[in-house]
């Protein structure tokens, strides 16, 4: 698959998944537009709901369809997803064991011009939250699209972490995704870097290049799920290479970064040396992605410095 | 209605009270006055309107109930109980760890709650959709909301309001328990909604307003209202986007109807009654004894 708009992606993969299952319905609150789903509601006009500028009913709505046997998915900004409708999403929705679907798009500095008030950094740590909820960030066109089918039949609460805009294709067409599964994209001994989302595994591919023609070898995970956590996969290469860089578009706290803190301080891989490339406590800025990527310090040049650091400071590490 | 069928529901709206103060008074502690401000709208709905079954508590051919206002969850259980949806011994269980009778109600704890509700303004709100899939899957049944006068601040409360009506959810039948009461004093100076019949109107609902303890007059705007929806006769709807139904040759939904219901916080507890404190109160079991001795005489 070549580039895409992976928002694109997303409503094709729901219409086709609306044509296999009646029960599938789309809730949206004045964004149609903007997630892409304009084409379902054409195709199915009677499955797809635009509650106006109210995210808080979006969700109330989604969890009464799903009370009767639909499997809603919601989606608007991530910053109203997280923020906004929180409660709603909690609630009526996962306490009520009701599997609404919510897709938070334009995550971090994808957000772009819409700037600072628009920009969610702490989507994923409020959602992480959530018991027993699955969390994912595609990469890639081809991982969204296997991967919205599994949030469709997982029958649990889901928080899709959606960048909207166009990506290339990391994986092959046919590739096959799990739930709480990550995908390992490149070997290597020195250090492994986990990576986020559709900015932060292309910016680790390119800094693992960099590392290499400077004689590190990087092992790249794409993490894509935070939520459960693929910790067989993380643990294996933390326990392989000793040394672990997270890169997230997002807080360091309460994200991957956070997640994978947890997981460490907390088993055999203690010792490990962990630095997570993400944002430092601070709140979104306006500016260009790109812009943005060098401001809040989440570059391909930022991981590689990170992972330098680490592999250079190795032999003070205590062995694990 | 006849008298036998109006003492029938006097009956069973005195019995929804009465459970409801001895569960809560064999505990101690519980929201006692908007459960039974709504006894005798329970007492309407369960033993005269809806369509439910206890041996079968999700049958999808049975009308749906919301209970936005979750925290009056026990006089909805007293209600329940005596359809026999539980047995009558759970009562006692209220509020104890491990029961299938939470403070606020639970869909997947107690048989015969449809959703889910605490957090205020949620229920209304998963109310709607409730009766958007219904209609989808073309059943002819009926989704009641129940919500409070002070759970009416909640915006979201007027984001399902607008909801519904453009939507023409006319199988949505809502009451607001308007007992003029919530935890901090009386809504007129806490957060003065008034008037709710003109706010309603303005969003696009069929409204009415009546005394919430007259068990004929509940009835009767219940009835009323359903009059106004045209039957679905196990049909799909063909036109079911609100847009469409607009231009539709057939006659379009109606409205969705707000019934206000003027009622007495704390209603027939001699304890309680019109006290703002009734909200979530303490009370011994003899106090609650008394209470029911009283309801009997």
């Amino acid at each position: 698959m070549a580039a895409k708009e992976m928002r694109a992606v997303y409503a094709e993969t729901l219409l086709e998944l609306a044509k296999e299952d009646p029960r599938i319905v789309v809730v949206e609150a004045d964004l149609m537009k903007a997630t892409g789903t304009t084409p379902f509601k054409t195709a199915f006009p009677e499955r797809a709901f635009d509650v106006g500028v109210a995210e808080a009913n979006m969700l109330g709505v989604a969890a009464g369809l799903a009370a009767e046997g639909k499997i809603p998915f919601a989606a608007t900004f991530g910053c109203f997803a997280s923020r906004r409708a929180f409660d709603q999403f909690f609630m009526s929705g996962a306490y009520a064991r009701l599997p609404v679907k919510l897709v938070g798009t334009d995550p971090g500095i994808s957000a772009a011009f819409n700037g600072g008030t628009h920009m969610p950094f702490e989507d994923i740590g409020i959602m992480r939250m959530v018991p027993g909820i699955d969390i994912v960030e595609p990469s890639d066109p081809v991982s969204l699209q296997a991967l919205v089918r599994k949030l469709a039949a997982s029958g649990k609460v889901g928080y899709l972490r959606l960048h909207r805009k166009a990506v290339d294709a990391i994986y092959p067409e046919g590739e096959t995704f799990e739930l709480g599964k990550g995908k390992l994209l490149r070997e290597g001994k020195d250090i492994v870097i986990i990576a986020l989302g559709a900015i932060m595994v292309p910016e680790a591919i390119e800094a693992a290049q960099r590392l290499k023609s400077e004689g590190i070898e990087a092992a790249v995970i794409d993490a894509i799920s935070v939520k459960p956590l693929d910790t067989g996969l993380i643990s294996e290469w933390i326990g392989k290479t000793g040394a672990v860089v997270t890169a997230e578009n997002h807080q360091k706290m309460g994200g991957l970064g956070s997640a994978l803190a947890e997981l460490i301080a907390e088993s055999e891989l203690q010792g490990c040396r962990l630095t997570r490339i993400g944002v430092a406590d601070e709140f979104g800025e306006v500016g260009t992605q790109d812009w943005l990527k060098k401001r809040f310090g989440l570059s391909a040049e930022d991981i590689a410095a990170a992972a330098r650091s680490l592999v250079a400071g190795k032999g003070k590490r205590k062995q694990i | 209605m006849n008298s036998m069928e109006l003492s029938r529901l006097e009956e069973a709206a005195k019995e929804i009270r009465k459970k409801t103060i001895d569960m809560i008074g064999f505990l101690g502690v519980g929201h006692i006055g908007g459960a039974l401000s709504i006894a005798d709208l329970l007492a309407v709905l369960y033993f005269r309107e809806m369509k439910v079954d206890p041996a079968q508590p999700r049958w999808p051919e049975r009308d749906r109930l919301v209970l936005s206002k979750g925290h009056a969850g026990p006089a909805l259980y007293s209600a329940l109980a005596m359809k026999g949806f539980f047995p009558e011994e759970w009562l006692h269980t209220l509020n104890k760890g491990g029961t299938n009778l939470p403070s606020h109600c639970d869909r997947n704890k107690t048989p015969g709650i449809d959703m889910t509700t605490g957090s205020l303004g949620q229920g209304i709100s998963a109310a709607c959709g409730i009766a958007l899939a219904n209609r989808m899957d073309g059943r002819d049944v009926f989704t009641y909301a129940i919500i409070g006068d002070g759970e009416s601040n909640e915006g979201q409360v007027w984001e399902a309001a607008m909801f519904t009506a453009h939507n023409r959810l006319d199988r949505l039948i809502a009451f607001t328990d308007c007992n003029k009461m919530q935890i901090d004093g009386v809504t007129s100076e806490i957060m003065n909604l008034e008037s709710f019949e003109a706010k309603w109107a303005a969003f696009g609902w069929e409204v009415e307003r009546i005394d919430g303890h007259d068990l004929e007059a509940i009835a009767s705007v219940i009835e009323n209202a359903r009059a106004r929806v045209r039957p679905r006769a196990g049909a799909k709807e063909r036109n079911s986007a609100s847009a469409s139904a607009e231009h539709s040759t057939e006659r379009p939904p109606t409205r969705p109807t707000m019934i206000i219901l003027d009622t007495i916080k704390g209603k027939g507890a001699e304890f309680c009654e019109g006290q703002v404190g009734s909200h979530n109160m303490n009370f011994d079991y003899e106090t609650a004894k008394k209470a029911i001795a009283a309801l009997d005489r």
